[in-house]
């Protein structure tokens, strides 16, 4: 539900991502997109606990939900490790200039 | 309690895991502070229940599955996996809704706010599943690039519109399962409408703004269910998506809302009549080409669209590494929106293990094509037409775009003379210092190797 908490929580994570991915050099946007699916998928956790349904396999919610699970297991692991897979090419030809100019 | 440590510390993981993308160094610890963030709510969420195993069961098949799909994954076919993995999100999020919906926990009706919560959630979600899978369509191949645009397109998007506003404030009356459903099937359509009217060289603006439709449908269900690291992570995963539009936007000079509803199909069809009187084209060969580049002492390489389809990226470390033996200077010059998506031609050139100090940013590189010898542009063509500075009357007008024709000597790799995907004439053909090179950009630049090596 809306209420004044969630909404000051809400509107405050736009702003920090606001600035955190600003900063991001343009060369790592790829890594970038690749990550926040991955971290998007944290909806896993409600997906877990909706598997949690008293009534067990025999309600629609607990299959829906562990299809979920299913579903976004594939986008964490998957968006992990194309992330990393990403960031080693990146890494490994590192020369003098350390810090890239961002922005 | 457990609860409340995983709220605070998983949330601080993402935004570090976010912010080591700021520099190459310390990206790589980045990514492993966001697995390690994702570690923690999992096991946390899983601890809190008693249905461990059969929730392990299906993390463990699903990871599986994500693992071998990442490993073995072409980076050439990087675009289309994204877009496969948004609609992953979007579909697991509807999935999320009917389960809350559908639950025998909850009790109808759900109040007011709760209604339009789910509501909205789902819609964010099936919008973001069926244009991600018409998005990952076209990359593919599967649906033709092209926009399609046919009479009633505007009429149908505005109707269904209309429809699902319709639906969701009779949902919110009229709790039923039958409604819900009609909801979710008319936002998948509505997505696929959406997204089928867009054309190739918009994908970068599509990817990306499916990225944060994602992270919005993540939020959605954390206001339903009032948890924060969802609302956390939603809204920083839309706020990324939202920028990266944003820059996507900018690099085509477009506003978000031209590239959605697709204004300028009309006119880009009448400009590549205005071809005639340009004047001839300079073709050249790679032999001859060779030469040229053998005695230059500095040269730009424009990669394009064109480099990714022809993986070409490969054979260019091997031209430029011979060029660098013979003390030749050689940058790399990048168009925000070169390619299907954000980053997607720095991650090819990485791929090839060129290294990214060589690598530019447009602003970066743009008043060094004055003083270079030659520029080699490879596939790319709208994001090199000078007529963006020059033409009013050209739909590309005032889109910043890479200087190329102030070099010395053009070399221009391309499949053909056609125009490029907005359909329109590029001027830099018909430049006196421009050399026409057509074929397929990696076997063209083969032969440039093979002949330098003789």
């Amino acid at each position: 539900m809306i209420t004044f908490e969630t909404l000051t929580i809400f509107v405050l994570s736009c702003f920090v991502g606001y600035y955190v991915v600003l900063k991001v050099t343009p060369a790592l946007h790829a890594p970038l997109m690749s990550v926040t699916n991955a971290i998007s998928s944290v909806i896993i956790i409600v997906a877990i606990g909706a598997v949690g349904c008293d009534l067990g396999c025999a309600c629609l919610t607990y299959w829906l939900a562990l299809l979920a699970v299913f579903l976004t297991s594939i986008n964490i692991v998957g968006g992990f490790m194309l992330t990393h897979r990403m960031l080693a090419m990146f890494s490994i030809k590192r020369k003098k200039k350390g810090g890239e100019n961002a922005c | 309690m457990l609860a409340n440590i995983n709220n605070l510390i998983v949330p601080v993981l993402f935004i570090l895991a976010l912010r080591g993308l700021s520099s190459a160094n310390t990206a790589k610890k980045g990514n492993f502070f966001g697995i390690f963030g994702m570690a923690i709510a999992i096991l946390g969420a899983i601890l809190l229940r008693n249905n461990g195993f059969v929730c392990s069961i299906a993390i463990i098949f699903g990871g599986a599955i994500g693992y071998c799909i990442a490993k073995k994954i072409d980076m050439t076919a990087l675009p289309q996996l994204l877009a496969a993995f948004h609609s992953l999100v979007g579909l697991a999020a509807v999935f999320i809704d009917c389960s809350i919906f559908a639950s025998p926990d909850v009790c109808l009706p759900l109040p007011f706010s709760e209604a339009i919560e789910i509501a909205l959630g789902a819609t964010i979600g099936a919008i973001t599943f069926s244009g991600s899978i018409v998005a990952f369509g076209k990359l593919q191949g599967f649906v033709s690039g092209k926009a399609l645009q046919f009479k009633f397109l505007k009429t149908i998007a505005l109707l269904l519109t209309l429809f699902l506003i319709g639906g969701i404030c009779s949902f919110i009356i009229r709790q039923n399962s039958l409604l819900f459903l009609t909801i979710i099937l008319a936002s998948c359509a509505l997505g696929f409408i959406q997204i089928i009217a867009i054309g190739g060289a918009d994908m970068p603006v599509i990817v990306s703004m499916l990225n944060s439709y994602s992270g919005w449908a993540a939020a959605g269900i954390g206001f339903t269910l009032n948890n924060n690291i969802l609302i956390i992570v939603g809204a920083l995963v839309g706020t990324s998506g939202a920028i990266l539009s944003n820059i996507m936007c900018k690099g085509m000079n477009r506003s978000l809302k031209k590239v959605l509803f697709g204004a300028g199909g009309a006119e880009q069809i009448a400009i590549p009549c205005s071809r005639k009187e340009q004047g001839n084209v300079k073709l050249c060969s790679p032999e001859d080409a060779a030469f040229i580049v053998k005695n230059a002492s500095s040269v730009i390489i424009v990669p394009g669209y064109g480099m990714a389809v022809s993986q070409a990226q490969h054979v260019i470390k091997e031209l430029v590494d011979m060029l660098k033996t013979e003390d030749i200077s050689v940058k790399y010059a990048i168009h925000p929106v070169a390619g299907r998506m954000p980053g997607h031609m720095n991650v090819l050139l990485a791929e090839a293990n060129i290294p990214y100090d060589d690598v530019f940013e447009l602003d970066e590189i743009n008043h060094e094509f004055g003083s270079c010898d030659i520029a080699i542009v490879i596939g790319a063509n709208d994001i090199t037409n000078p007529s963006a500075k020059t033409d009013p009357s050209s739909p590309i007008y005032g889109m910043p775009v890479l200087d190329v024709e102030k070099a010395k000597t053009v070399l221009f790799v391309k499949r053909s003379l056609g125009t490029g995907y907005a359909g329109i004439d590029n001027p830099l053909f018909y430049q006196s210092n421009t050399l026409m090179l057509l074929g397929d950009g990696k076997k063209v630049i083969e032969c440039i190797v093979k002949t330098m090596e003789t």
